[in-house]
């Protein structure tokens, strides 16, 4: 009961001044028939903090800690080595503790951040203005359709199937109430992403396309030509990007046309978490959108003294204002991850994210040559930045992937796994590389999956 | 020593300062120290980090696309950016600081070891799509959570992947249109309260459902024969909030529920508020069909400046074939599964006598595991005698200050009974043309974050106060006497307050301003 100020005195004396004679007086309204006496059975009682770390260690330890084997899992999900100070900042009781900003006067640190967040998201993307960030990508992805929809009055979407297929299933899940989605069901397996047949698809009912980039194979290509053809539609484009370092090797989407770009700020700052959370980012490309934007805006303004000081802004648009005609429903940000992304980001700075974002290049480049020498493996992508596809050539990467972490090696994700009913895509292989992975890994991910692929354990895939 | 006044010294530059109290030349106030943006400080070739520089004769297969124009960030080193957020952070107001009486939102002690378990690197360095025998631990994490969640509630099964309230929210509306939509049932209308959060109604509208407000009654209750009269074959559910947003239990959810079901439709309880009846109430006994959880506010996962959350969503059985995967569910003989993609048509045959018919995925991966660790944590170290002393301590609090100040403010409901966790006052009594908003920027200047103002909206000036299980009888006593202080200037029309706070890092700050021509990125001036 360390967590619990009051004492039996304290409770009698205050129980006086309110004139009951006993804390059930104070559940006088709840019915008898749903009154709980004592304790609830089948749970234990408290715990001291040595019990509770035991207990809590117990189960850590069960898990395979991605940084002490060889890892390669990506597929929106990246591990980037954060630096120290990221995580100081961030358990700084007045950032961690603090309420949302609703009092400014009293939460300038949390404001301030917010705006220096907002300016850092916005020129990443290449786009005028960014929001105090959402729960997460995919969440994102479908408030950018529904934002499409407001701004163009049209209720279709198209959605790239090589878009993240949990990011195009929350689209999909949201969307069957509201308006029309049509989605490839996976993606062509082929090196570059088939950019003629998504345009075909654009009509003039088309509030928007969304397509992601990189994609969900790793490939990336420029989108100038189809934000063009979605633009003569009167439709949106969207593009959504689940790896912010990629932005400081390759054109911003904001530069290649995109209006709205969404995407998940994990790698910065954030960690793995086994999912979550997660950063929602939001950007758009044109300011005169900012008031179809959902989420938190930060915008600078001054105080009675005429010092400049934040404020949370244009809330004119949101639930507590708007009730049910709010262009959302959503009552919160990323808040504490959005620091950790912006401390991150402020860290390794213009200069920093380039090298970063080289670095994974090279070594991902590195992979890519090593796992394409393997007898049956062969590489997908014509270009990536740090993540592509191997096929095994007739191997069910799902078994591949199983054996690799019996001989302790994380050695990616099985596109089977993200698209359970395409057939052609259970032999692939999403491969994933960052500054973490070392040489080492790479070979012995290379070494083990020639070894596995020669043994006659792993059947043939259903061709 | 020489005062600066005695030396002759003087300022040598203008300082913007009305108070005339502090004129330093740097603007800093001994430890209040003014910051600049990082924009403003940083360099494009700073960096506080180490990596290779880039090689730029390594093959590169990025298609042509290389980013060559200038991104437009700027970078610190490490001592200057461990400054710049430090410095931040004293800008900002904590629970960590002092006492935080948010009524609905509910700031307590944030302890620690939650935060020490969930950095774990079995739990925060663990990829969602790693193979499943890789992630045991992780998977009995979320198992064991949804056990406390179902004994607590008294439900079924439970949804893990909301990501906050709010889209917790619209997990259970989802459930409940995809359970009516496979009896082949269309209806239209939600029900809301009017002292509901603003979330209900827009959740409601965003699952394509037409919002109807229902009275409260002058007790600030849900009116129960206005509900009655409303029920019929086009509604969907009735959401409700319990305990509701005056602070007060509803007496009559049970009445309700079952008017609710013999009408066909189901019962939403926004379970915000469960820090109230944790280990006291199960809302299951209570006849609720879904419920989700604010694990910030019930289980003290910290708020972060605004988030992240989480809001797993408990369900009773009839809406528990429906859900978003994954999942937990209990079975006959007790024991409590998580159920994932793979399984899912399985267990649903086995458990649920029928198809699982998911309404759909609603996020990407597994839901807010850094956030399940820290709730888990928590109810591990209060154990089931503890949380039924965290609601019974919440709740004398919040009595105790409804108790202490009825005689000087305006209580619209202290005769409905005694209140739950939070007291609700109103600012009817002001002169002056003061309003709630002065008193809470006055609260500002005694030390305390002010409590919640201008909700519920059925109250004129509402002004709501939560203090939770972990403040101490010293801490409220104190926080008492400054409320009844600033009500009682209130009262008499103290222009004073107009201009608070006084002492705070700004004064107040112009949001009309702010709305009306945004600026909300960091521009370069022009040279």
């Amino acid at each position: 009961m360390r967590y619990l100020p009051l004492t039996d005195t304290d409770r009698s004396d205050m129980l006086a001044k309110i004139g009951a004679s006993s804390i059930d007086d104070l559940f006088v309204d709840v019915p008898e028939v749903a009154r709980l006496d004592g304790p609830i059975r089948g749970l234990p009682m408290h715990a001291s903090e040595m019990a509770v770390e035991r207990h809590m260690k117990r189960l850590a330890n069960k898990n395979t800690v991605a940084g002490d084997v060889p890892f390669f899992l990506g597929a929106g999900a990246y591990r980037h080595h954060v630096p120290a100070s990221v995580d100081t900042v961030i358990q700084r009781g007045e950032f961690l503790t603090a309420y949302t900003p609703y009092q400014p006067e009293i939460a300038q640190g949390t404001l301030q951040m917010l705006f220096e967040f907002q300016t850092q998201v916005a020129n990443l993307y290449g786009c005028a203005v960014a929001n105090a960030s959402l729960y997460d990508g995919s969440t994102a992805c479908w408030e950018a359709v529904a934002m499409a929809t407001r701004v163009t009055r049209k209720k279709r979407a198209v959605l790239s199937g090589a878009l993240h297929p949990h990011y195009s299933e929350v689209v999909k899940t949201m969307a069957q109430f509201t308006g029309d989605v049509i989605a490839d069901s996976a993606p062509a397996i082929q090196a570059d992403p088939d950019m003629e047949g998504l345009t075909a698809r654009i009509d003039e009912d088309t509030a928007c396309v969304v397509v992601q980039y990189p994609d969900i194979l790793g490939r990336i290509t420029d989108l100038s030509a189809l934000a063009d053809a979605a633009h003569d539609k009167g439709a949106l484009l969207v593009v959504v990007n689940t790896e912010p370092v990629a932005l400081g090797a390759i054109k911003s989407p904001g530069e290649m046309g995109a209006d709205i770009v969404v995407g998940e700020g994990q790698s910065l700052g954030v960690g793995l978490q086994f999912g979550g959370p997660y950063l929602g980012l939001f950007a758009v490309r044109d300011a005169k959108h900012v008031r179809q934007m959902p989420g938190r805006l930060c915008g600078e303004t001054v105080d009675a003294e005429g010092k400049r000081g934040f404020v949370l802004t244009l809330s004119t648009r949101e639930q507590h204002i708007r009730r049910e005609k709010a262009t959302s429903n959503i009552c919160t940000n990323s808040g504490l991850c959005a620091l950790a992304f912006s401390v991150h980001m402020t860290l390794l700075g213009e200069k920093g994210l380039r090298e970063l974002a080289a670095e994974n290049h090279r070594l991902a480049c590195v992979a890519a040559d090593r796992l394409a020498k393997v007898p049956g493996v062969s590489l997908l992508n014509n270009a990536f930045f740090n993540e592509f596809t191997i096929m095994l050539d007739g191997k069910p990467a799902r078994e591949v992937v199983r054996s690799l972490a019996d001989r302790g090696v994380l050695g990616g994700v099985s596109l089977g796994r993200l698209y359970p009913g395409v057939e052609r895509l259970q032999q692939a292989l999403l491969v994933a590389v960052t500054e973490t992975t070392t040489e080492d890994d790479i070979e012995t991910l290379a070494s083990q999956l020639e070894a596995i692929i020669k043994e006659s354990g792993i059947k043939e895939a259903a061709q | 020593m020489n005062a600066p006044n005695k030396s002759g010294w003087k300022p040598q530059m203008e300082v913007a300062d009305a108070t005339g109290e502090t004129v330093t030349t740097t603007g800093n106030r001994a430890l209040m120290l003014e910051e600049p943006l990082l924009f403003e400080i940083g360099h494009a070739q700073t960096t506080g980090v180490d990596l290779p520089e880039i090689d730029a004769s390594a093959p590169r297969r990025l298609a042509g696309l290389e980013r060559d124009e200038p991104i437009g960030l700027v970078g610190l080193t490490e001592p200057e950016a461990v400054r710049h957020y430090t410095r931040l952070s004293r800008q900002n107001y904590g629970i960590d600081l002092g006492f935080f009486p948010l009524g609905s939102c509910t700031m307590k002690h944030n302890p620690r070891l939650n935060e020490k378990m969930a950095r774990l690197p079995g739990f925060a360095d663990v990829h969602p799509l790693q193979p499943v025998s890789t992630v045991q631990g992780a998977l009995e994490v979320m198992n064991e959570l949804a056990h406390w969640l179902l004994d607590l509630t008294g439900m079924n099964a439970v949804a893990m992947s909301p990501k906050a309230g709010a889209h917790g929210e619209l997990c259970g509306i989802l459930c409940i249109r995809a359970a009516l939509e496979a009896r082949g049932d269309a209806r239209e209308v939600v029900l809301v309260p009017e002292s509901a959060h603003g979330t209900n109604p827009a959740t409601a509208a965003f699952a394509n459902y037409r919002v109807e407000n229902i009275p409260a009654t002058p007790q600030g209750r849900v009116d129960l024969e206005a509900l009655k009269a409303r029920l019929g074959p086009d509604v969907a559910a009735v959401m409700i909030t319990n305990p509701n947003t005056c602070g007060l239990f509803e007496p009559d959810l049970r009445e309700i529920s079952d008017a609710v079901h013999e009408a066909g439709g189901f019962v939403y309880c926004d379970g915000a508020n469960f820090n109230a009846i944790v280990g006291r109430v199960r809302p299951g006994d209570l006849g609720v069909d879904a419920m989700h959880i604010n694990l910030h506010k019930t289980f003290s996962t910290p708020h972060g400046g605004g988030g992240p959350g989480s809001g797993p969503v408990v369900l009773s059985e009839a809406l528990a074939p429906f859900m978003p995967l994954p999942y937990t569910a209990r079975t006959k003989d007790g024991v409590v599964h998580l159920v994932e993609e793979e399984q899912a048509d399985e267990f649903a045959r086995t458990h649920f006598g029928g198809e699982m018919s998911s309404f759909g995925r609603m996020t990407a991966f597994h839901g807010q595991m850094g956030m399940f660790t820290r709730a888990l944590t928590y109810m591990l170290s209060h154990g089931a005698d503890g949380l039924k002393q965290v609601a019974e301590d919440a709740v004398l609090n919040a009595n105790y200050i409804l108790r202490s100040l009825e005689d000087v403010l305006h209580a619209p409901y202290a005769d409905s009974g005694p209140c739950m966790h939070e007291a609700l006052f109103g600012d009817k009594d002001f002169g002056g043309g003061l309003s709630t908003l002065d008193l809470a920027k006055g609260m500002i200047d005694e030390g305390f974050h002010p409590m919640t103002v201008y909700f519920p909206l059925v109250v004129h000036g509402a002004m709501l106060v939560e203090p939770t299980e972990t403040e101490s009888k010293a801490t409220i006593d104190q926080f008492i006497t400054a409320f009844r202080s600033l009500a009682e200037r209130a009262i008499a029309g103290d222009e004073s307050l107009k201009q608070a706070p006084y002492f705070a890092p700004r004064r107040r700050l112009d949001e009309t301003a702010a709305a009306r021509k945004p600026k909300l990125k960091w521009e370069a001036p022009e040279a």
